[in-house]
């Protein structure tokens, strides 16, 4: 699979788009499908064998032509019978259960190392907020983290915090681990160990409003060398703005309602209604990937929100022309 | 001396003009149906109103389908597809399923058990006017919901509306409000002829018919009335909370004043699971009644039969949470559920084979009743596999939420309970109206909506599996999900016409079907036994029976059923 968007960071890794169940690339999606995989094929020889005796029986006992009128011997039950086919299912149930009962302690009870990385993911109407507390980082609906190892001994697990600001939302990579609600007032957790690096797609699986639909997510897994240089750059200071149009952007950024929802490194721009912009052109996507981050979409999204996102928290703030252009300008110095 | 006439040989008492009688006019038709208390003309107007609301909702999900056709299509706006969905889920459930079901159980239930009507009449007819109003209710919001401005009209919150989605803060204007007065009204009619059901068949059989002579399909609404007053009063109390919340100030889901969000999951589910069962039991009634018939067998197991649907009924009140799998309960939360929830498929897989027994060594008519139950026995079987899958919890943390659950509770609620409404209305159709229903026309409705039902919903199967959310308006390209949202939506398309079939099957028979007579399927139950369309009293003489299969009895006086029962 090919990437669609090739910009911000991360961009030059493989992309898994097609977010297949059946092929974890992560630990946890590992033990999921083991389980999963034990299960279809239980279910896939229970299916053959009850759908092959309703045909059997659809074959073996339909009228004939040649039949005479008279009825069939009247059966009204037997208790061995009744009693065999009670008993299988219940020692099928029995074998289910451990089965299930053992993947759920490993995956929900799992130890976690100390120096695990952590992650905070805070869902919002329609997009995710991104804490790396360990390092002081906050980002946007684009998730890094370091590759881990299928050796146990090389293992670096991520764990991830999950919290909400408004509605329930659902944090969902099928490729890295199963759903774990975020809910507002609760703390869930979840952890995931990607074997190999790459860009992996994922959705807010819970419905929480107009543009559900376009809470999209990635986590982008680089190796550990790669990831502390993306933390690197997450950390370092943004260059002040150069040409007079980005001057005047910025300017135009700090004298309208922008800082109101906005948050920019160091400054009196501390909003947090909306995303951090501190290092907008870092990422691949705008509107928790509603479109590739490029000149012409963020000039798009500065103009009126609405255009891409119809319905999103974002107001259309009425700018003049040179005003989109000059604000856009700015933000793309934020890198 | 002979007596002098006093009477005039040629006078007749007038006929006491009754509201209703003659039905000729406009009025009479209307005076008719707002007046009945006859529980057959309720049972009718249940199954007729659910028809309707069928068709409305049926539309919005062909809208819905057309609108993922394409990846990015921009068909319907997201807030309109957001209504669409959760209208659609609603009305299926609220306004087509129970009233369906009630339906079925109001026109039968008295004749079976050989009696002249329901115990109480005129709640019969309150509940159904009650739910009648409810539907109107939930539509009406479309025009008296957008009490503010830019506010949404028709609810959008989802048909099971998780909390705090549906505060004040998240939905504004009236849609939600009237989501939640149109359940609550829906829940007082079901209330009702629940209670009905329950007295109707303890203190109204006829003589001879002891418990264990009912036939099952009075047996299984015993239990279904059971669990709808178990399961309705929590949906109602939290609908009433969530009143309270967003107008008198209450704070049980408000999580921005530290109300609780998972509160209202563990009051809907607990309402919520049950009634997935409310909704599948009266499905196995009417097979329960089909299957023997046609295979001139009587049902293997009668008394396993009972006891598999009364224990499901009373696990089902204890598998709630299993909606609830990626909430974050703890790991001996998740293992409880799982395993409740497994255990129900024993007693379901006992059903499924007493059904097979029944056949076996049968003479197997495939008349249009019996076509459609066999192929809700296919289809339930995979239903029932998919829901064993999703009790497994770890595979349910990938699946939940996810286009596999939309496609399992499809082959759940149309492939079997769809189907064997299906399958009911094809069997006393005949009982009803007098008439046969065109075997041909049921082909091509069975073929046609068979074929798009598996091509709209196996594909769904797969777009779970790559990792397709539900409930979202849009996707974008190279998911994985285009194929199999194109194929679910061509699905679509097929099942319209069968769907046509049976409407127009349903009207043509009506006028220019064969004549029935009184029992044209050979069947041994006592509705075969009075008229076809039964008189207003059902039974001229209340009839007496010795066994489970009065007719048979009749028929057979040689080798009589309460001799080996």
């Amino acid at each position: 699979m090919t990437g669609v968007h090739a910009q911000g960071a991360g961009a030059d890794l493989p992309t898994h788009m097609v977010a297949d169940m059946f092929k974890p690339l992560s630990r946890p999606a590992e033990m999921i499908h083991e389980t999963s995989l034990l299960v279809l094929v239980i279910c896939a020889v229970i299916f053959v064998v009850v759908a092959g005796l309703l045909l059997y029986i659809v074959v073996r006992f339909r009228k004939k032509a040649t039949d005479n009128t008279q009825e069939p011997p009247q059966i009204y039950g037997s208790t061995n019978i009744e009693l065999a086919w009670t008993v299988i299912p219940i020692l099928i149930t029995v074998v289910l259960i451990l089965v299930t009962s053992r993947t759920i302690g490993e995956v929900q009870n799992a130890k976690l190392p100390e120096d695990a990385l952590q992650i905070r993911v805070v869902g919002h109407q329609w997009w995710w907020e991104v804490h790396y507390p360990q390092y002081g980082i906050i980002t946007a609906n684009e998730i890094h983290i370091p590759v881990s190892s299928k050796d146990p001994q090389k293992a670096r697990p991520t764990e991830l915090i999950l919290q909400s600001a408004d509605v329930i939302h659902s944090f969902w990579v099928p490729q890295l681990a199963g759903k774990t609600d975020l809910i507002p007032n609760r703390t869930n957790k979840m952890w995931v160990d990607p074997y190999t690096i790459g860009t992996y797609f994922g959705n807010c699986a819970e419905y929480c409003g107009t543009q559900h639909a376009n809470m999209l997510l990635r986590v982008i897994v680089d190796t550990p060398e790669n990831f502390e240089k993306w933390v690197a750059n997450q950390k370092a200071p943004v260059p002040p703005p150069q040409t007079p149009q980005e001057i005047e952007g910025r300017r135009l950024y700090y004298a309208n309602a922008c800082v109101n929802c906005h948050t920019i490194g160091e400054s009196v721009s501390k909003g947090i209604f909306g995303p951090d912009l501190t290092k907008l052109m870092t990422r691949q996507t705008i509107g928790a990937g509603v479109a590739p981050l490029n000149h012409e979409n963020l000039l798009s999204w500065v103009r009126d929100p609405q255009i891409l996102k119809v319905g999103c928290l974002m107001p259309n703030m009425q700018l003049l022309d040179n005003e989109v252009e000059a604000i856009t300008a700015y933000l793309e110095t934020l890198k | 001396m002979a007596s002098e006439t006093i009477v005039d040989p040629d006078f007749k008492v007038p006929a006491p003009e009754r509201v209703g009688e003659e039905g000729k006019t406009w009025s009479h038709v209307i005076q008719n149906l707002v007046f009945t208390v006859d529980h057959k003309k309720l049972g009718l107007m249940y199954i007729g109103s659910g028809l309707l609301f069928f068709v409305v909702a049926g539309i919005m999900a062909t809208l819905i389908r057309v609108q993922l056709f394409f990846p990015r299509s921009t068909f319907l706006d997201p807030d309109v597809f957001n209504r669409f969905f959760t209208m659609h889920g609603t009305a299926m459930v609220f306004l087509v399923g129970m009233p369906m079901i009630f339906g079925f159980a109001n026109y039968l239930i008295p004749i079976m058990i050989g009696t002249r009507d329901m115990a109480y009449p005129r709640l019969n007819a309150f509940g159904f006017w009650v739910f009648f109003f409810s539907g109107l209710l939930l539509y009406f919001s479309y025009f008296g919901a957008p009490g503010l401005y830019n506010a949404g009209s028709a609810p959008d919150v989802g048909w099971f509306a998780y909390s705090p989605l549906t505060a004040k803060a998240f939905s504004r204007g009236h849609s939600t409000d009237y989501w939640t007065l149109s359940i609550l009204l829906g829940g007082i009619g079901s209330l009702a002829t629940s209670i009905n059901i329950l007295v109707t068949t303890f203190c109204l059989r006829c003589k001879g018919m002891t418990l264990g002579r009912m036939p099952l399909f009075v047996w299984l609404f015993v239990v279904v009335a059971f669990l709808v007053i178990i399961a309705l009063p929590p949906l109602s109390a939290c609908q009433i909370m969530l009143t309270l919340d967003r107008y008198l100030g209450a704070k049980f889901f408000d999580t921005q004043a530290g109300g609780d969000a998972v509160l209202w999951q563990h009051f809907f589910w607990i309402f919520g699971h049950p009634e997935v069962y409310i909704l599948i039991l009266p499905g196995f009634a009417i097979a329960n009644e089909i299957i023997p018939v046609f295979s001139r067998k009587p049902i293997f197991g009668y008394p396993i039969m009972v006891a598999a649907t009364v224990m499901i009924a009373f696990i089902s009140l204890g598998v709630w949470a299993h909606h609830m799998f990626t909430v974050g309960m703890t790991s001996l939360g998740n293992t409880f559920f799982a395993i409740s929830t497994m255990v129900i498929a024993v007693p379901t897989g006992i059903k499924i084979f007493n059904w097979l027994g029944t056949m076996w060594g049968g003479k197997l008519h495939f008349e249009l009743p019996m076509i459609f139950c066999l192929a809700f026995l296919f289809q339930f079987l995979i239903a029932g596999l998919t829901g064993v899958m999703l009790s497994v919890v770890p595979f349910d943390w990938q699946l939940s939420d996810s286009y596999f659950v939309v496609a399992h509770f499809h082959y759940v609620l149309i492939g079997a309970l769809l189907y064997t409404l299906f399958a009911g209305i094809y069997y006393w159709y005949p009982k009803a109206f007098g008439r046969m229903p065109n075997r041909k026309l049921g082909l091509w409705h069975f073929w046609l909506f068979t074929i798009g039902f598996h091509l709209t919903f196996f594909p769904q199967h797969i777009s779970g599996f790559l990792g397709m959310p539900r409930r979202i308006f849009t996707y974008e390209a190279g998911r994985g999900w285009e194929i199999w949202n194109q194929l679910s939506t061509i699905g679509v398309i097929i099942q319209i016409p069968g769907i046509l079939f049976f409407v127009f099957n349903l009207i043509y028979s009506y006028f220019k079907g064969e004549e029935a007579g009184d029992d044209p399927w050979d069947a041994w139950t006592l509705e075969w036994a009075t008229t076809s369309p039964p008189p207003e009293y059902n039974f001229e003489k209340t009839p007496e029976v010795r066994s489970r299969r009065p007719l048979w009895d009749l028929k057979h006086p040689d080798d009589p059923d309460w001799k080996f029962e």
